[in-house]
């Protein structure tokens, strides 16, 4: 569903924000922007001086078409700035929209209480009366009503509509797999949940809050941003007002229009229009990846990350290990081997099991399960598994020790062959399966971790953003190392235990880095809420997605590299819009200071080095280009600039060239044609 | 006129061989390594440490590093205060010049005090040896150490990575002034005095010119002080002409010595932080940046000044040695052209040439060389100015790169942000102020009451402190408030300002221009140096590089010159154009 993304400027979202642009005219919401404050206060002087003019006739502030058109004008870059907020809004909003609506109201079968005491009665009630602490039946075929944690059963669950992945999944009371959201569907068996959040505070409910503004708190770096923005907009102010004295002993007198002209004009409009769409933007985006973020500074923070701890199943390597080699003992026929491989694995339900199975079938292997055959479960004692035919053969297959240990007990030896390829294996990083015969070594099967393709790359990627990787993985530091190195991570933990990702991020954070991971566990909450960005997945516990700052509804656990790009291209939108919209100031300086002085001081016509029309034509001008270049830029602040990772005084360069020189010559062309136009009236 | 242009090219490139090995001198000194001088000077240093019972070896935080240099400068202040306003009767007043005005005390002690120097009195007539020696001498040795203390801090939080303790005030303090400023001024005293420069404690000689008329020349402590003035970057001279007298300034050589003294100190600062911190790229970054901006200052001034005014041309009078109203022949117009940079982008403020007669071009140089205030810069005011420069460009480089902005592995966050940006809107505010309400009072024609009353003691109307009208009197008023806030101290000389209006609007102005820039930087290098170290990665913005460097340029250039803009148009640039 939040795959299909919407167009830019979907009509109806724009319908939404053109209203929202009006109403966010209030002076009490627009205080909020300090730049764009100031401008609405100029827009309210031009429409007393309009007035002005309008009544008294007065021409001294010029004539009432060029005072109304510069007070529209402003009115116009006020209302692109709204816009540029409101559009950003509705669109995340519409997201957001789009995800609640899977949990419209459905009816819930509330479990009834007495006390303390559950009955086993249910009564229907729409979901929406749901509240925290209730406990819900969910039967084959009914929709959940809420997110929730299930207490009891166990069930197979559609989680399309949330994360679009078509595979049913399993979750159950007790563990990690035991959180259920609302508006998935229950495929088989019963299910009873513990409803863990009031209505209206689930994480969605928090993000459409975020996104609509009621909640949304500056992040960090973005109260920075407009301290900056506020301190150029004060020298502006100083500027301007001080020009008045100075032209006064010049003997120039300077209409007001132009005074605000020069000041909004100055001041760093464009920026500060967008900054705030270019903040929920990011939230957006992050939405789009389906990932839902508990705060704006998250997003921001993910930009920052230097250190990323990846689980190695399921992120670095498809899933399981996956049988890729039979090595038969000296003597032993190839063919052979594998039949005896494959009767080995037939009972095996175990992921390993299966491929070792399907590995045997490539090869030709056709052996079936007998009748009457005895499987041998895998123990913690014998630490093998196999089966017993008919015929009174015995089938083992088991780590090497164990199969050593079994033979050495019956006085068997084991064959130095296979010992020097069990070390073989497992110095590549791979795990060896050991298979006996009635006590004779048939040939080691060879399990190994696939790496997910294109993952190299990817690493790659990030290692030239300055993102360490760090695999976190049970597998003992051999294995570990050997996959670590294959797939191109920086660093691993092996034989990780929950304490241990602690304990990395700690040391991380030490040295002064930021830290991201991702987890589903209960055991994993502390990392969680310990790292600087820590995702947790949808499927995970409620205590897991308590801990992260997001929670990615896909469970793709590759979802965190792709939330760093997020994070780095939000402030980069923000710094490059910064830079051109003040590097435009100093074809605007060329366009209005002449402007003003040329009547009484002809000479600094030579200033005028655009060779503007007129002043009144070279204010307006100025001025539209002002206005009209924020609209321009709405795509831009809502896609957000894109990120290459080419090494930060590169990136510095090239967004430097761009923005920066961009930002100087591109209001000197826009000006003057703006200006060719409009001196066709004035 | 070669000649010439290759007799700056060689102070220039003197200049900077001297100022590394002095850099490299003064890393070592301030990490507290053991230099050459430390048999002659170490006694002397331990000796005032024990009479003022400090402990040297005490680790201050920054707070701790403001407290004493503020502390102290107002000890200092009240100092000159009672010098200058009872030099009539304290020693060493041989010409019996009389007290100060307590409004021309306050400039006076305020402007050496914030090595600003601006001087609304003549030294010949104004004060006496006493003051000359004991006040004013000592706040340019004192005022310089200050600065050079400051930036010091400034270093020693870049350098030591997480840190509260940031060296002791004291130490850099009585080190700047003992092992740097002393030592250099005795090289230049000496030098001065054999060149002719006086040096004595005798009031006026009297001769008899060759047209009979009997001629009253004042001498005095001279060399001293000249020695002081350029290498503390202070620029207050000793004899109101400053060193377009003769006395002040005998020859080229003693030109090229002063001109090297008052450079010497600030481009030595920027290579002692490069071996302090222990990153020469950074250093050169700085250099390069700055010396970028001082030749697109001097190259215009250089050629306005050698094609001379077309004023005089229009007249058919041939210019060939340049624009020389107001020059000494001995110097020339390239050289003063030089000389008039480099003492507004450093701020000194001493003049080997009338400033106000200029061409209007040149004028417009100076004044933007005051007003970005950040290339070279006085005796480490210069690195402090320039620091809020980087931490602004920091933060919009740092953004741009994708990630929260770093300096030195330092996070500049929204504190940074504001101090940074009260301390680069203090300059523009008090300049833009400051001349506003000049020229408001001047457009108005004010009667000035008590704040500026003529030789009998009559209100004056405020027209009167303009020797010219129109847009070069807008420039006078301009300069004198861009150099009080430069903390700069030459002037347009044409303004009346020894008036109660011009000593107290200036004087607040120094204040404020002064202190904010030291406690601004100071604060937010000790902010940063608390902070948790990153370590450096492919991510990480490099300010060593000369990209950053350009970014650091594009900002000095629209936040600090363009918004001088509408300004020098009215002034300078309406002059110019007007010619």
């Amino acid at each position: 569903m939040s795959t299909s993304s919407t167009r830019l400027f979907e009509p109806a979202l724009v319908r939404t924000a053109i209203r929202q642009s009006f109403l966010k005219l209030n002076p009490r919401v627009q205080f909020r922007n300090p730049v764009m404050f100031t401008v609405e206060l100029g827009t309210i002087v031009m429409l007393a001086v309009t007035l002005y003019v309008a009544f008294t006739g007065d021409q001294s502030q010029g004539s009432l078409a060029y005072n109304l058109l510069v007070f529209l004008i402003l009115l116009l870059t006020v209302l692109f700035a709204n816009f540029a907020e409101a559009i950003a809004e509705a669109r995340g909003k519409a997201q957001a929209d789009s995800l609640r609506k899977t949990r419209e109201e459905t009816p819930a079968k509330l479990v009834q209480t007495v006390g303390e005491m559950y009955l086993n009665e249910v009564k229907t009630v729409p979901s929406s009366q749901l509240r925290k602490g209730d406990v819900f039946l969910c039967e084959t075929g009914d929709i959940i009503p809420s997110d929730g944690e299930i207490i009891e059963g166990i069930a197979t669950i559609d989680e399309s509509a949330i994360t679009g992945e078509s595979a049913p999944v399993i979750r159950e009371a007790g563990g990690d797999r035991s959180s259920v959201t609302g508006g998935t569907k229950v495929l088989s068996d019963q299910i009873k949940v513990l409803v863990t959040t009031q209505p209206g505070e689930s994480f969605l409910d928090k993000m459409i809050a975020l996104v609509e503004g009621a909640s949304r708190q500056k992040t960090p770096n973005e109260i920075a941003l407009t301290i900056l923005l506020a301190g150029f907009t004060l020298v502006f102010v100083i500027v301007c007002v001080t020009l008045k004295p100075f032209a006064d002993y010049a003997q120039t007198p300077i209409p007001i229009a132009a005074f605000i002209s020069l000041f909004v004009c100055l001041i760093p409009t464009t920026i500060g229009g967008l900054l705030s769409a270019i903040g929920i933007a990011g939230m957006d985006r992050a939405l789009r990846a389906n990932v839902i973020t508990k705060s704006g500074r998250a997003v921001e923070t993910a930009g920052d990350v230097d250190t990323l701890l990846l689980d190695k199943t399921g992120t670095i390597t498809l899933g399981n290990r996956r049988a890729t080699h039979f090595w038969p003992a000296p003597g032993v026929r190839e063919e052979a081997f594998s039949e005896i491989a494959l009767l080995s694995s037939l009972a095996d339900e175990t992921p390993e099991g299966k491929s070792i199975v399907e590995l045997a079938r490539q090869q030709g292997a056709k052996a079936t399960l007998p009748e009457g055959v005895q499987l041998i479960k895998f123990t913690a004692e014998t630490r093998s598994s196999g089966i017993n035919l008919p015929s009174g053969e015995s089938i083992r297959k088991g780590a090497q020790d164990a199969i050593r240990n079994m033979l050495k007990r019956n006085g068997q030896s084991f064959p130095s062959e296979v010992s020097d390829r069990v070390r073989t294996i497992a110095g590549n990083g791979g795990t060896p399966l050991v298979v006996a015969r009635n006590e004779d070594v048939q040939g080691v099967i060879e399990l190994q971790d696939i790496i997910k393709p294109g993952m190299q790359e990817r690493f790659e990627r990030l290692r030239k953003m300055g993102v360490k990787t760090v695999m976190v993985t049970g597998d003992n530091p051999l294995t570990a190392e050997y996959i670590a190195r294959k797939a191109g991570v920086d660093d691993f933990i092996a034989e990780a235990k929950p304490e241990d990702k602690m304990q990395y991020i700690r040391t991380e954070q030490a040295q002064g880095k930021l830290v991201a991971m991702m987890g589903d566990g209960t055991n994993d909450a502390p990392a969680l809420a310990q790292a600087d960005v820590g995702v947790a997945m949808n499927s995970g516990t409620q205590a897991a997605k308590e801990a992260g700052n997001m929670v990615d509804l896909d469970n793709d656990p590759t979802k965190l590299i792709e939330i760093v790009e997020i994070g780095k291209q939000l402030l980069m939108t923000r710094g490059t819009l910064t830079t051109f919209s003040i590097a435009n100031d100093v074809a605007k300086y060329f366009a209005i200071v002449p402007a003003l002085f040329i009547l009484s001081i002809p000479g600094l016509q030579k200033l005028n080095i655009m060779g503007l029309h007129s002043p009144e034509s070279a204010i307006l001008s100025a001025v539209i280009f002002n206005a009209i270049v924020i609209p321009l830029l709405i795509p831009l602040a809502l896609k957000g600039v894109t990120y290459k990772p080419i090494g930060a005084s590169a990136l510095l360069r090239r967004n430097l060239f761009i923005y920066g020189l961009g930002g100087v010559v591109v209001p000197f062309i826009g000006i003057k044609i703006i200006d060719l136009v409009v001196s066709l009236f004035f | 006129m070669t000649t010439e242009l290759l007799g700056i090219l060689f102070i220039f490139a003197m200049t900077v061989a001297l100022s590394i090995p002095l850099g490299r001198y003064m890393a070592r000194l301030y990490a507290g390594e053991s230099t050459f001088l430390d048999a002659v000077f170490g006694p002397i240093e331990r000796l005032f440490f024990r009479a003022s019972g400090i402990d040297a070896s005490r680790e201050m935080t920054w707070k701790d590093h403001l407290k004493a240099l503020l502390t102290i400068n107002l000890i200092w202040f009240l100092w000159a205060m009672f010098v200058l306003t009872n030099q009539s009767w304290l020693p060493w007043n041989p010409d019996g010049n009389p007290d100060m005005t307590p409004d021309l005390a306050f400039n006076t002690a305020i402007s050496f005090l914030v090595n600003c120097n601006l001087q609304h009195y003549s030294g010949e007539t104004g004060v006496s040896y006493f003051s000359q020696i004991f006040c004013l001498n000592f706040l340019q040795f004192v005022s310089a150490g200050t600065g050079m203390a400051a930036a010091v801090v400034i270093f020693k939080a870049i350098r030591d990575r997480q840190t509260t303790e940031l060296g002791n005030f004291y130490d850099f303090f009585l080190k700047s002034c003992t092992r740097v400023l002393l030592p250099l001024s005795l090289i230049v005293a000496i030098v001065l005095v054999f060149n002719g420069t006086p040096m004595n404690l005798v009031g006026k000689a009297e001769y008899t010119s060759l047209q009979g008329d009997t001629v009253q020349v004042s001498q005095g402590p001279a060399a001293a002080m000249i020695a002081i003035k350029h290498i503390g970057t202070n620029g207050g001279g000793y004899f109101g002409a400053n060193s377009a007298h003769p006395l002040e300034n005998p020859n080229y050589l003693t030109m090229i010595v002063e001109l090297l003294a008052q450079t010497v100190i600030p481009l030595g600062m920027i290579f002692a932080m490069g071996f302090y911190i222990r990153n020469r790229r950074f250093s050169r970054m700085v250099f390069g940046v700055m010396t970028v901006g001082f030749l697109l200052l001097l190259a215009p001034t250089v050629w306005s000044e050698i094609q001379g005014n077309p004023a005089i041309d229009r007249l058919g009078i041939a210019q060939t040695h340049g624009a020389m109203e107001g020059k000494e022949v001995r110097f020339g117009a390239t050289a003063s052209a030089y000389w008039s940079i480099i003492t507004t982008v450093i701020s000194t403020g001493s003049v080997n040439s009338m400033h106000d007669s200029t061409m209007p071009l040149s004028g417009a140089m100076e004044l933007l060389s005051m007003m970005t205030n950040a290339f070279y810069g006085g005796c480490g005011a210069g690195i402090l100015n320039f620091y809020i420069f980087i931490i602004l460009a920091v933060f919009i480089s740092g953004l741009m790169v994708g990630r929260t902005p770093e300096f030195m592995g330092k996070k500049v966050e929204a504190r940074e942000m504001k101090i940074a940006m009260i301390v680069a809107l203090v300059h523009p505010l008090m300049i833009m102020t400051g001349t506003a309400i000049a020229s408001y009072l001047a457009s108005a024609d004010a009667n000035m009451g008590w704040w500026f009353v003529n030789a009998e003691g009559q209100p004056n109307h405020a027209t009167a402190w303009l020797n010219n009208p129109g847009f070069h009197g807008f420039s006078e008023m301009l300069y004198e408030f861009t150099s009080s806030s430069a903390n700069n101290g030459s002037g347009f000389e044409g303004l009346g300002d020894n008036n109660p209006f011009w000593n107290i609007s200036t004087g607040i102005c120094l204040i404020l221009t002064r202190f904010l820039p030291i406690i601004g930087p100071v604060a937010i290098a000790g902010l940063l140096a608390s902070k948790k170290y990153i370590p450096e990665s492919a991510g990480t913005l490099r300010t060593d590089t000369g990209t950053f460097g350009i970014m650091v340029f594009a900002v000095i250039v629209i936040l600090a010159a363009l918004s001088f803009f509408p300004a020098l148009a009215l002034g300078p640039l309406a002059e110019y154009f007007s010619l």
